[in-house]
């Protein structure tokens, strides 16, 4: 039998259900974009201090992003990559995590790191490379890392943090305390090799982890038509044998519900899911790219719309958790701490030059050591 | 004293270590149900389990990344490359990411593991199955290099390579895997740094490490017929390297060859050359003499392959080059 293109019959797999392909490919939410809800959708956790913590970190993320791309335009820092318009997807993911759990960051999670307890003056100090920076100085700015937060600096080499992702889920494996990992993703990263080999790996391992795609469909001018043939990205991660499921990543309860139920299978040892939450770039892909140049910014004023910290706002506006005078409030006293660590970290002193031979390995090799020796006597 | 493979030698040495440390564990292609592809992980999995020695994908970048990870967590992961060739599919991971973890994250995210397994040619495998890429990983900072060429070495340092809080990338020989040596029951560690004198001698210097130790003592054993008297100095691990046991030995004899597998185009015998001349300049009675593979990728058909690969005269005419001797016409190893 021989048929034309297309008109294979659709054969139902063992063990893949229709509702597991419908999971990947339709877009659950929660909020609608008027900010009203299904009350019954949410878990009891989200108690309505929870919503608002939930609410602050995405705050948080709007208004240093602000900031802090203001800061590069006046040349005071050399680079910035913001995540405006994804604060949902950032927020909701990492509000899904336990304080001790850890997190493989791609690009745009910085905020979650905050959310998770780095300090604001831990990530601005990163910024500036100062000697407060606890990374020393050593990576451009936007990849902070804080082992308090068991936050883990991005690497940026695209998707290289997921096989790490998956290691780290071995290690919550192998030492048995129901910990779990969470490692994210973009768009442009699902075509890298590494994430394929890391979807691959958490499938076969069955491990206490949770992949994130921050779908924002743009990698710095190529959209996502031109990176995937695939339907929805979630799609992928049945191939791999995981649960896969996509949101809204503009809808902050969506995407908490979908990692929490995620997170909570993987602490159960139930195994590694995928998770693809749509959302969309709202600014450049960083200080150095001008996406007038190569996107439909139409489309972009169209998702500003679905902007994610509005929605939110509206539904707690809705419940009376908050008004606008606290809403504004609320981003003077987040713009003052921001402003000040600016300023701190402005007057801070640069790493010591001593630094400059520690971390290369453990313990600094001799001729690194004679080295320092010569320059400081040098110096004298 | 046991006398002991090299294969056996590197399998006992991973088995006291995951006996003493809970951390320690061997992932890779082929190392579990199949014993490794060379035999050297046998017994393991049947001793250990399934949780400990790691059947995986066949996906290099894949189970190099994994160890990273599970590195960062405390574990001690030995990630077993089938041979070193297929390490460049994952040499992302290892100096984008390994060799840079600690120094990225200011000190917060340590990376302790091994990478190990097969360097160099085992004979007829053709370019892609023969190559020596030390090089490319001695080059970066954040990386340990180590390349053993008896089995007690190999015990030895595989044990401090399992302990060390760095990425250590340790290169083993196909063709000394099936190589016998003594080897002391009980344990012992060899410290990283420092080099052995495998043979002493007068008159010339060779440095050669891994199974060019080898080829440097058959050529030592002719030299001696002909009353030249010849010092080998491995060193054991290329980074740290232990320059002053190389540079003594240079002092005394004034001569030095550098052996090396692998091109010679920025290779490690280039390195040490320079090194060697920077410290031993007015010691040298002649420029130090490399002795690499042809500066092409290696052929499968054995007279070619032959005619790429260093070999015991070859040795023997940069010796006598040298030492200005006049030298017969050496065997090139045209069949």
């Amino acid at each position: 039998m021989s048929l034309a293109p297309g008109t294979a019959p659709r054969r139902r797999l063992d063990g893949l259900a229709e509702a597991d392909i419908a999971q990947a490919t339709g877009l659950y939410q929660v909020l609608r974009e008027d900010g009203s809800c299904d009350e019954g959708e949410l878990g009891p956790e989200l108690t309505p201090l929870k919503l608002l913590e939930i609410y602050r970190g995405m705050l948080v993320i709007r208004v240093m992003d602000e900031r802090l791309l203001a800061l590069q335009r006046q040349g005071r820092i050399g680079f910035y990559g913001e995540a405006r318009g994804q604060e949902a997807s950032v927020i909701g993911s990492a509000a899904a995590t336990r304080p001790d759990d850890w997190i493989l960051p791609a690009l745009r999670e910085a905020g979650a790191g905050i959310f998770r307890g780095m300090p604001l003056s831990a990530y601005i100090a990163q910024i500036f490379g100062t000697g407060d920076d606890p990374c020393k100085g050593r990576q451009m700015p936007c990849h902070p890392g804080w082992r308090g937060a068991n936050y883990v600096p991005m690497s940026s080499c695209i998707a290289t943090q997921l096989p790490h992702a998956v290691g780290v889920a071995w290690g919550m494996k192998i030492e048995g305390k129901g910990r779990v990992c969470l490692g994210y993703i973009g768009d442009g990263g699902t075509s890298e090799e590494d994430f394929h080999v890391a979807m691959n790996f958490a499938g076969v391992y069955q491990l206490p982890l949770v992949i994130v795609c921050q779908n924002n469909q743009w990698a710095i001018s190529t959209p996502q038509q031109r990176q995937t043939a695939a339907e929805t990205i979630a799609l992928k991660g049945l191939g791999y044998g995981l649960p896969s499921f996509r949101c809204d990543g503009n809808d902050v309860l969506a995407v908490y519900s979908t990692v929490a139920a995620a997170v909570a299978r993987a602490r159960a040892g139930g195994g590694a899911s995928f998770v693809e939450t749509l959302t969309y770039r709202m600014g450049a892909h960083s200080s150095s790219d001008d996406p007038t140049r190569y996107r439909d910014e139409g489309i972009t004023e169209a998702w500003k719309q679905k902007d994610p910290l509005l929605r939110m706002r509206r539904y707690l506006e809705h419940k009376r958790l908050l008004d606008p005078a606290r809403d504004a409030e609320l981003a003077v006293e987040i713009e003052a701490e921001v402003r000040a660590a600016v300023a701190a970290q402005e007057a801070a002193p640069p790493p010591p030059v001593e630094s400059i031979i520690e971390d290369v390995f453990a313990e600094p090799p001799a001729h690194l050591r004679e080295q320092l020796a010569t320059y400081l006597s040098e110096r004298e | 004293m046991p006398v002991i493979q090299y294969r056996e030698a590197l399998n006992q040495a991973m088995s006291e270590e995951m006996e003493r440390d809970p951390s320690v564990f061997l992932m890779g292609e082929e190392v579990g149900h199949y014993q490794g592809a060379y035999k050297v992980s046998q017994g393991m999995l049947q001793r250990f389990g399934d949780k400990r020695v790691v059947d995986t994908p066949i996906v290099e970048t894949g189970f190099a990344g994994v160890g990273v990870g599970a590195a960062m967590t405390g574990l001690r992961p030995i990630i077993e490359f089938m041979t070193f060739n297929f390490s460049l599919v994952a040499i992302d991971q290892v100096i984008n990411n390994a060799a840079k973890i600690l120094q990225m994250s200011g000190g917060q995210f340590k990376v302790p593991i091994v990478f190990r397994g097969a360097g160099g040619a085992a004979g007829q495998l053709g370019a892609q199955h023969s190559q020596s890429l030390e090089s490319y990983y001695v080059h970066c900072p954040g990386l340990k290099v180590v390349m053993p060429s008896t089995p007690y070495d190999a015990k030895g340092l595989l044990k401090t390579a399992i302990r060390d809080d760095n990425p250590v990338v340790f290169i083993e020989s196909e063709l000394l895997y099936g190589s016998s040596g003594e080897v002391p029951d009980g344990e012992y560690l060899i410290p990283f740094g420092v080099a052995d004198v495998k043979r002493v001698g007068e008159h010339c210097t060779i440095v050669a490490y891994s199974k060019m130790v080898g080829l440097a003592e058959a050529a030592a054993d002719k030299l001696a017929a002909e009353g030249v008297s010849v010092e080998i100095v491995d060193p054991r691990t290329l980074r740290p390297l232990d320059l002053d046991t190389i540079v003594a030995s240079v002092k005394k004899t004034g001569r030095c060859v550098v052996v090396q597998e692998g091109w010679p185009l920025c290779g490690m015998a280039s390195e040490l050359a320079f090194q060697i001349q920077e410290a031993a300049f007015s010691w040298l009675d002649a420029p130090v003499a490399r002795v690499t593979n042809e500066d092409v990728s290696s052929p499968y058909a054995k007279n070619l392959e032959a005619l790429v690969m260093p070999n015991p005269d070859k040795v023997i005419e940069a010796v006598r080059k040298v030492m200005y001797l006049d030298a017969p016409v050496a065997d090139r190893g045209e069949a």
